[in-house]
């Protein structure tokens, strides 16, 4: 069955020219872990941060979501290394503990001068570095600090340091709004440019390629076994075949998925991006929204954009 | 762990109105078992109760306001005053509060103690810290033997916890410790970590002879003289320690003089006791 948005009224906001909907981006609840990655310079940081987030846009096919929340200078680093702060969103603690025993394991442990620490600080805890710390085969150590404990995995250009579990807490995944626009050059401008001012927005990741997807869904599909499909209503080529929800003159949509810490970090990042996405070329902001059916947190547009600076 | 620079302490004792503060009425030579004055024993008395704890001057069982002229009553803030050298067990068992010791202690200050923070603007005698399972104690001065050691009938000595100690320590620092962190500012004497469990010993003047003699799988780390390393103990490799970079940062915030450098910096990295499980370590920072 096709899902249209729901548009709740008929009120007209415009920023710079450009129709904001009055409709919400539904997204859910899910849990999150923030790890904190340092190594001996940025690049080698990077380099582990970007491995161990990388597939990682969907909690559907990939397991979790994942992105980059900032780089952090050494006077913010428990060792004073260079760091990454990372995040990682599952639906449950269990898929967060394989989510951070491969990924942890396989990417961050692998990489050069790499350690990892818990970048949050709650008491829902996922144990990996006491899991991993066994790669040691008997020669690991721990060190307590502060009531932190460090695991010390001798590895091959040193020791991987490890704290032994990390913090989860209660956050929010699948914010978006969607950028209509008039052309695939207008498009994609606008959304790098949302994408830009919304990297500067602390405890959000937008997991999907440079923080864009082309490809958003609805849930169903005319298959059976197909839980998910394309956004019908929103894809111009079939605007006639289908119950379209676009304006006229778009010809191209971009999406922008935020997950965040909380529901005020997700507000703002929607406020930063639309703000930034009303372009030229750009004919109207919207949102994707199961018709409160798929998640309990709703982030209205014309709500999100009265607050902070002026709506023009 | 609670505010090892002081900063948080002198400021709670400057609002003195809050504080139940103790002054030794004479000085004595005759030892004075005071392990009532504990914060978790003064929180909820009244100034009479407080006078009425129980006390020892050698064999004999007195009060401690025969001892001690006492005022404020119902809090965990504690200072005392005095000639206190012979006064023994200040702290001990205590689970909370601050105890500030203007002037030098006698022994087992802080033993067994759980949490809290003890400052000591002088010396400690011995056993400072003895068997302790949480909390700060920083002596300004100098520390005697055994800092943060084992009685002699425990199998394991202080577990958890933050010595630190500005002056000198004794010998035995650290012995038979498990998970405890001692830093030692100046030098430490003989035997430091002696068949230590784990835990660390940071020393940022000399190491004594025959350090982590019998050591189980503690770290002992040198920051200053290279000193005498036992022939049980092998030599593995010099490296970065990461897990030391965290350590050493948080005493720089604590106000300690580390060597700058000495964060970024390389350790020879030594192994042993091989006469015991062998997997403690000596890391001696190599400068350049």
């Amino acid at each position: 069955m096709e899902t249209r948005p729901r548009r709740v009224a008929r009120e007209h906001v415009h920023i710079n020219k450009v129709e904001i909907e009055n409709t919400y981006a539904e997204a859910f609840e899910t849990l999150a872990a923030r790890l904190i990655v340092t190594a001996a310079n940025e690049r080698w940081a990077m380099i582990a941060a970007r491995t161990a987030t990388g597939f990682a846009t969907s909690v559907i096919g990939c397991g979790c979501e994942a992105g980059i929340d900032g780089v952090l200078s050494p006077e913010q680093t428990p060792d004073g290394r260079p760091g990454v702060a990372v995040l990682f969103f599952t639906i449950s603690d269990k898929d967060m503990e394989n989510v951070l025993m491969n990924r942890v394991g396989q990417c961050i442990m692998t990489s050069p001068t790499s350690a990892c620490y818990d970048g949050l600080r709650t008491d829902a805890k996922v144990k990996t570095g006491s899991k991993l710390r066994f790669f040691g085969d008997g020669f690991q150590s721990s060190k307590l600090i502060e009531n932190r404990r460090l695991w010390r995995v001798p590895v091959m250009d040193g020791e991987f340091v490890i704290e032994e579990s990390f913090s989860m807490q209660k956050a929010i995944g699948g914010g978006n709004f969607l950028i209509l626009a008039e052309s695939e050059p207008a498009s994609l401008s606008a959304a790098e440019a949302a994408v830009d001012a919304m990297d500067a927005v602390p405890g959000i990741i937008m997991p999907f390629p440079g923080g864009v997807v082309r490809s958003g869904i609805k849930v169903g599909s005319k298959y059976k076994g197909q839980f998910a499909s394309t956004n019908t209503a929103y894809c111009p080529t079939i605007r006639r075949q289908v119950g379209s929800a676009l304006p006229e003159g778009v010809n191209c949509v971009m999406e922008i998925v935020i997950d965040g810490l909380d529901e005020a970090s997700v507000k703002e990042a929607t406020r930063v991006g639309v703000r930034a996405a009303c372009k030229e070329g750009v004919l109207g902001i919207s949102a994707v929204n199961y018709g409160g059916r798929r998640g309990r947190c709703h982030f209205h547009l014309h709500e999100i954009m009265g607050t902070g600076q002026a709506v023009v | 762990m609670g505010c090892v620079s002081c900063a948080g302490l002198m400021k709670v004792f400057a609002d003195e109105r809050d504080v139940v503060t103790l002054r030794l009425r004479e000085p004595d030579t005759v030892p004075i078992e005071a392990g009532s004055i504990c914060p978790d024993l003064f929180v909820s008395r009244t100034l009479a109760e407080i006078k009425a704890l129980p006390a020892f001057r050698g064999r004999r069982k007195v009060e401690l306001g025969d001892l001690f002229e006492i005022q404020g009553d119902r809090s965990d803030s504690v200072i005392v005053e005095g000639d206190l050298r012979h006064v023994q067990n200040i702290g001990m068992r205590m689970s909370h509060g601050r105890v500030l010791v203007r002037g030098s202690v006698g022994l087992h200050l802080g033993a067994y103690m759980r949490g809290g923070e003890i400052i000591v603007e002088g010396n400690a005698s011995d056993w400072a810290g003895a068997q302790m399972q949480g909390g700060v104690i920083r002596i300004m001065g100098n520390a005697g033997h055994r800092v943060g050691a084992a009685y002699p009938d425990e199998k394991r000595g202080a577990n958890r916890g933050t010595i630190v100690v500005e002056g000198n320590a004794g010998r035995e620092a650290g012995a038979r410790a498990r998970r405890v962190l001692i830093v030692v500012q100046g030098d430490v004497g003989d035997s430091a970590g002696a068949n230590m469990i784990a835990g660390s010993i940071i020393v940022l003047g000399r190491l004594g002879k025959r350090a982590g003699v019998g050591n189980k799988r503690g770290t002992i780390v040198a920051l200053g003289e290279t000193p005498e390393i036992l022939p049980t103990y092998r030599y593995e490799c010099t490296m970065r320690p990461v897990f030391l970079r965290c350590y050493l940062r948080r005493l720089l915030d604590w106000g300690l003089p580390v060597p700058k450098a000495a964060v970024d910096g390389e350790f020879r990295r030594y192994s042993g006791d091989t006469t015991s499980l062998g997997k403690g370590e000596i890391l001696i920072y190599a400068k350049s």
